[in-house]
């Protein structure tokens, strides 16, 4: 099984049609939506993970594109320097979807790459800089 | 009852019990206050996060021929230093920003180097580059001086932080519709996310919240170094409401004083606030000598059981009100969610449990070696009934 997190664009002459259940539906993938903004008759966006075997990926972002779906995958990541870390937690309440943990016996920030949607925000946030973006 | 000289004689024995303000709350629950009041000499205290009236002295030493500095202007790094007194000394705060640095002009700032950087760069023992500019005088005649300082270069580098180690703090929270970018850290709309700022149950002063064992002369960790208490901090407001005389509202704080040469850069370190500005985070750790049952009944009270305010920074706090929305412990905090206003609110912090909880563990081995005596205070700070109320600035016409 992999994992892939993709951006998908949707032209607004497309965002009245049902692509991505076929997802699911034709290439039997599994897929969570991270962040959706879709307003008929504009341009939608749909931020998501994939997970499936990497032929059905394949095969499903095939479909997509074919569709005239816009798609990209994450061109930046977000790396977390524990070096750098004083472990405040500043980022824990901030992350969007959850990203960080403080470790409750510890008290030291724990950082789940898996979870990071490489928004950016607890980069700029970040008192000490110890988060990262990498291109 | 011990005195701070008993528990002293034991330290230099080797026989003193100490314990963590963490440790102590076990210890309690399992001995009962009577027992461990006789059993336990010191508590160790600790707190670590941005405190932004924190600053240092620095002696820079005579150049030849001699320049004046003083009435001139001072840059160390760029960032602009205060050189109102002698000759060669200056004062650098960390909250000082470049000239050239864009601030908020493109907002929110991103307020990548200052004051607090300078400190923390001088700390780890690098060079720093020290520009200043003077009118000359026939006693100093030189009108500029343009070199590299370190620590190990220059007479006298002394911390001396007007405010520090608060006794408690606000929950910040926006209830507005836009993003605020504030001291507190970044503030999600419509009550995204809840920032505070304490170590909570290992705070120095929420473990004696009277000022019974901490004053002026004591003491202390500072910045991974020896400090003392100077003074009072600036805005101590000890009269402040108290639940089981615990303050519910930040109150007390300290002047703190040390030397900077003595430190290290894992207790100081620089900090960038996106909108905001930079500042210092500073290490504190201060020793309670358990002198009677009421000190430590005090030293052993728990997250559970102090209580910190929640406050609005979209209108309640710039606009100078006083609404509270709501109280909550320490111990909610730290789990990471609270409820305000019937909404589940994710909470973060701007100060390190784990640096604090590091700091008291450290002052905990230097006296358990015999490395640190506990010190009695020269004078008390203002307390409760001291009168103190704190002062607004008002605009006037005229006197």
């Amino acid at each position: 099984m992999q994992l892939r997190r993709v951006i998908l664009r949707f032209p607004s002459f497309l965002t009245n049609q049902p692509i991505v259940y076929r997802l699911a539906k034709d290439f039997g993938l599994e897929f969570n939506i991270l962040k959706a903004s879709v307003n008929p008759e504009k341009e939608g966006l749909l931020v998501m993970e994939i997970k499936g075997e990497e032929g059905q990926i394949q095969e499903g972002i095939r479909y997509l594109l074919d569709k005239g779906v816009i798609v990209e995958s994450f061109g930046q990541r977000v790396v977390f320097n524990s070096e750098r870390c004083i472990h405040c937690g500043l980022c824990v309440g901030l992350c969007p979807v959850g990203a960080f943990i403080m470790d409750e016996v510890t008290f030291e920030v724990i950082f789940q790459e898996e979870k990071c949607l490489a928004c950016g925000l607890c980069v700029k946030a970040c008192l000490v800089r110890a988060m990262e973006v990498q291109l | 009852m011990k005195t701070i000289a008993e528990i002293n004689e034991k330290i230099r024995k080797g026989q003193a019990i100490v314990l963590t303000a963490e440790e102590v709350i076990e210890v309690v629950k399992e001995k009962g206050f009577k027992k461990a009041a006789q059993e336990v000499d010191v508590v160790t205290t600790g707190t670590f996060g941005p405190m932004c009236s924190s600053g240092v002295f620095l002696n820079l030493g005579h150049t030849k021929p001699r320049i004046k500095l003083g009435g001139g202007k001072v840059y160390l790094n760029g960032v602009p230093a205060y050189a109102g007194l002698a000759a060669v000394d200056v004062y650098l705060g960390a909250t000082a920003l470049p000239e050239d640095d864009p601030r908020n002009r493109d907002h929110p700032g991103a307020f990548v180097y200052g004051g607090g950087h300078v400190i923390e760069e001088l700390v780890s023992g690098k060079k720093v580059r020290l520009q200043g500019f003077a009118y000359g005088t026939d006693c100093y005649p030189r009108r500029q001086i343009d070199t590299w300082i370190g620590l190990e270069d220059i007479n006298e580098a002394i911390l001396f932080n007007p405010r520090n180690a608060y006794q408690n703090y606000n929950v910040a929270v926006n209830l507005s519709d836009r993003i605020l970018y504030t001291y507190m850290g970044v503030l999600k709309p419509r009550l995204g996310n809840a920032n505070y700022c304490s170590a909570g149950q290992l705070s120095p002063l929420l473990k004696d919240p009277f000022y019974r064992t901490i004053g002026i002369g004591t003491e202390i960790f500072l910045g991974g170094g020896i400090g003392y208490v100077a003074w009072w901090g600036t805005q101590h407001n000890p009269s402040v409401p108290r639940k089981n005389g615990i303050p519910t509202r930040p109150a007390g704080t300290l002047a703190l004083i040390g030397d900077l040469k003595g430190m290290k850069p894992e207790f100081l370190r620089g900090v960038s606030l996106l909108g905001y500005g930079t500042s210092l985070a500073v290490g504190i750790g201060i020793p309670i000598p358990v002198l009677d049952e009421e000190v430590l009944w005090y030293a052993a009270r728990s997250d559970g059981e102090i209580l910190a305010p929640v406050v609005d920074y979209s209108r309640t706090y710039p606009e100078r009100e006083s609404e509270v929305l709501a109280e909550v412990s320490y111990a909610e905090l730290k789990k990471g969610m609270i409820k305000i206003l019937g909404k589940e609110v994710p909470t973060g912090c701007l100060s390190s449990y784990a640096k604090a909880r590091k700091i008291a563990q450290i002052l905990k081995e230097w006296i358990k070696e015999g490395k640190f005596l506990l010190s009695e205070p020269v004078a008390p700070l203002p307390g409760p009934d001291s009168g103190i109320k704190l002062k607004f600035l008002e605009e006037r016409k005229d006197t």
